[in-house]
């Protein structure tokens, strides 16, 4: 026992040398074991839902691109037949759409680059005047226009024997199936993995929150009024979860933008132009860092008031 | 200052832990609660600190009626009361200055405010050299002391101490039992329940028994 003798109790007031004095050491212990490990569970969990936002942001916006570039296009085939100049159908069926509103380009394929188009199935020097080749014509539509198409194919079909109008429907409407399924499927995820992520950052900080027990009593038998004592803890778990989410979002933010990047760098490769036509430019774009910025808020408000309801509910069985 | 009129508690659906208690605890008291383990004492002194309800009766605390209070009225009434816990309950993350002043960051004040009167109640409790200190470093004396010195750094109205003498050798308990006379005498009524004879031999004051839940006086 290091107990000094009575006259202690009267000794004059002094500053003791040794360790620096502490006045002002937060009520809620810091850089507790069960604190780091509540930010290591945030920061992981708000890297997987960032990733998976990412991913479906990513989907929906090929999906996305890949139904307005088909979109963008219509096709005019001009079948032969015994006695049908295909050459002249083609100008004439060419001139028609050029005159149509809403058409930006209209392109004619001669019968070489037709040629071209067959030549992976019937292999080259292919002769097109001894087989019933339809000649193509691509109509690019012009961007933010919404030609009449059925006008157009009427027309067309009044104008040019033989012409016919494919606006790619069918390929569009499975396009948009699959698409449609492939971002619900992805959103389907990713609300399973936030509705994960709100369920282990409630429980890690209930976990960080047990070891504070004895904290929460003793500034309630002090006199600390509850809001006072809730207030302290939800300012300091709310810190943890804004560090946690910001290693974890942070680390998925710098992930998307060298993804970004890698693709950017290795663009015009044959590899990164099928990557492209899958995935488009790899970028989540600024809604997507947003979303992700967002996540990280709510997963640190989902912290804080998770610790505010568990000071409540201690503070309860207390009295 | 504390009116009991015929309180009882029970816990849950049990028998009642104290019955029929009336008694008054009046200012500038001094009083020890005694009795047997498992009497109800600590059961008393969590009634006299606004932590439990009575489950009959009427408990009056600074002229108010203690069922009538919000959780907020308690926590400023409780302002009013100083309370040793037998196990100190002191914060191992906070220096013994820290701890000592406490209460006094709960109500609000600035550091500066209250700097020299912490560090003057630590000196006279003499734990002067040992204010920067974590409680885990504290002997057992030590830790009562800081213990007392936070609960009487507010200038409470009514001390209350749970066995204060429970861990601490006779000639520290002696000192103790001073520091506690000397408090009474600057005004604050005291209430240490202790099951210590030669303690309560010490000096001479009003007697609270426990015994099977009731209580018997003895002035």
């Amino acid at each position: 026992m290091t107990d000094s003798t009575s006259n202690d109790m009267t000794a004059t007031p002094r500053m003791p040398g040794g360790p620096l004095p502490r006045f002002d050491t937060p009520l809620v212990p810091r850089n507790s074991i069960s604190g780091r490990a509540l930010i290591a569970v945030v920061a992981i969990m708000t890297f997987l839902a960032s990733l998976t936002t990412g991913a479906v942001i990513l989907v929906a916006s090929a999906a996305s691109e890949w139904q307005s570039d088909v979109a963008r296009e219509v096709t005019i085939q001009i079948i032969p037949a015994p006695g049908r100049d295909l050459d002249a159908a083609a100008a004439k069926a060419a001139a028609a759409a050029r005159a149509f509103p809403g058409i930006a380009d209209v392109r004619v394929y001669s019968k070489e680059e037709s040629a071209k188009l067959l030549e992976p199935w019937l292999g080259n020097g292919l002769k097109l005047d001894e087989l019933p080749v339809p000649r193509l014509i691509v109509v690019k539509i012009a961007s933010g226009a919404a030609p009449d198409i059925p006008q157009l194919r009427r027309m067309l079909a009044e104008q040019v024997p033989g012409a016919t109008l494919d606006d790619h429907r069918g390929w569009i409407d499975r396009m948009r199936a699959m698409a449609g399924t492939a971002v619900a499927a992805g959103v389907a995820i990713l609300l399973l993995v936030i509705a994960a992520t709100m369920l282990s950052v409630t429980f890690a900080t209930r976990g960080a929150m047990a070891t504070n027990k004895p904290v929460i009593e003793v500034l309630h038998f002090v006199g600390a009024k509850n809001g006072f004592i809730a207030g302290r803890f939800q300012r300091h778990f709310l810190r943890l979860g804004l560090q946690g989410g910001a290693i974890g979002g942070g680390s998925a933010i710098v992930l998307f933008a060298l993804a970004g990047a890698i693709s950017g760098w290795f663009a015009g490769s044959a590899g990164a132009e099928q990557t492209a036509a899958l995935f488009g430019s790899f970028s989540i774009g600024i809604a997507g860092y947003i979303a992700v910025l967002g996540q990280v808020l709510l997963i640190a408000l989902v912290t804080a008031v998770t610790s505010r309801h568990t000071v409540n509910r201690t503070l309860d069985t207390i009295d | 200052m504390v009116r009991f009129e015929n309180v009882g508690l029970r816990y849950g659906l049990g028998p009642e832990v104290l019955r029929d208690l009336t008694f008054r605890i009046e200012p500038h008291s001094f009083q020890f609660l005694t009795g047997p383990s498992g009497a109800g004492k600590t059961s008393l002194l969590r009634l006299l600190f606004l932590s439990l309800k009575p489950t009959r009766g009427l408990i009056t605390q600074f002229s108010h009626d203690v069922a009538t209070l919000s959780k907020d009225a308690v926590a400023t009434l409780r302002r009013r009361i100083g309370i040793v816990f037998q196990d100190f309950r002191l914060l191992d993350h906070m220096s013994t200055y820290e701890n000592v002043a406490l209460p006094l960051r709960v109500m609000g004040r600035r550091e500066d405010t209250y700097r020299d009167e912490v560090i003057e109640l630590l000196n006279w409790v003499g734990l002067g050299e040992r204010m920067w200190a974590l409680p885990p470093v504290l002997s057992g004396g030590e830790k009562q002391r800081a213990a007392i010195a936070r609960a009487v750094i507010a200038r409470p109205q009514l001390l209350l101490a749970d066995e204060p003498t429970g861990n601490v050798d006779p000639s520290l308990a002696q000192r103790l039992l001073r520091l506690f006379i000397e408090l009474n005498k600057s005004g604050t009524s005291v209430v240490i329940a202790t099951h210590d004879i030669a303690l309560m031999d010490q000096y001479d004051a009003r007697r609270l028994v426990l015994h099977e839940g009731r209580l018997h006086i003895y002035d």
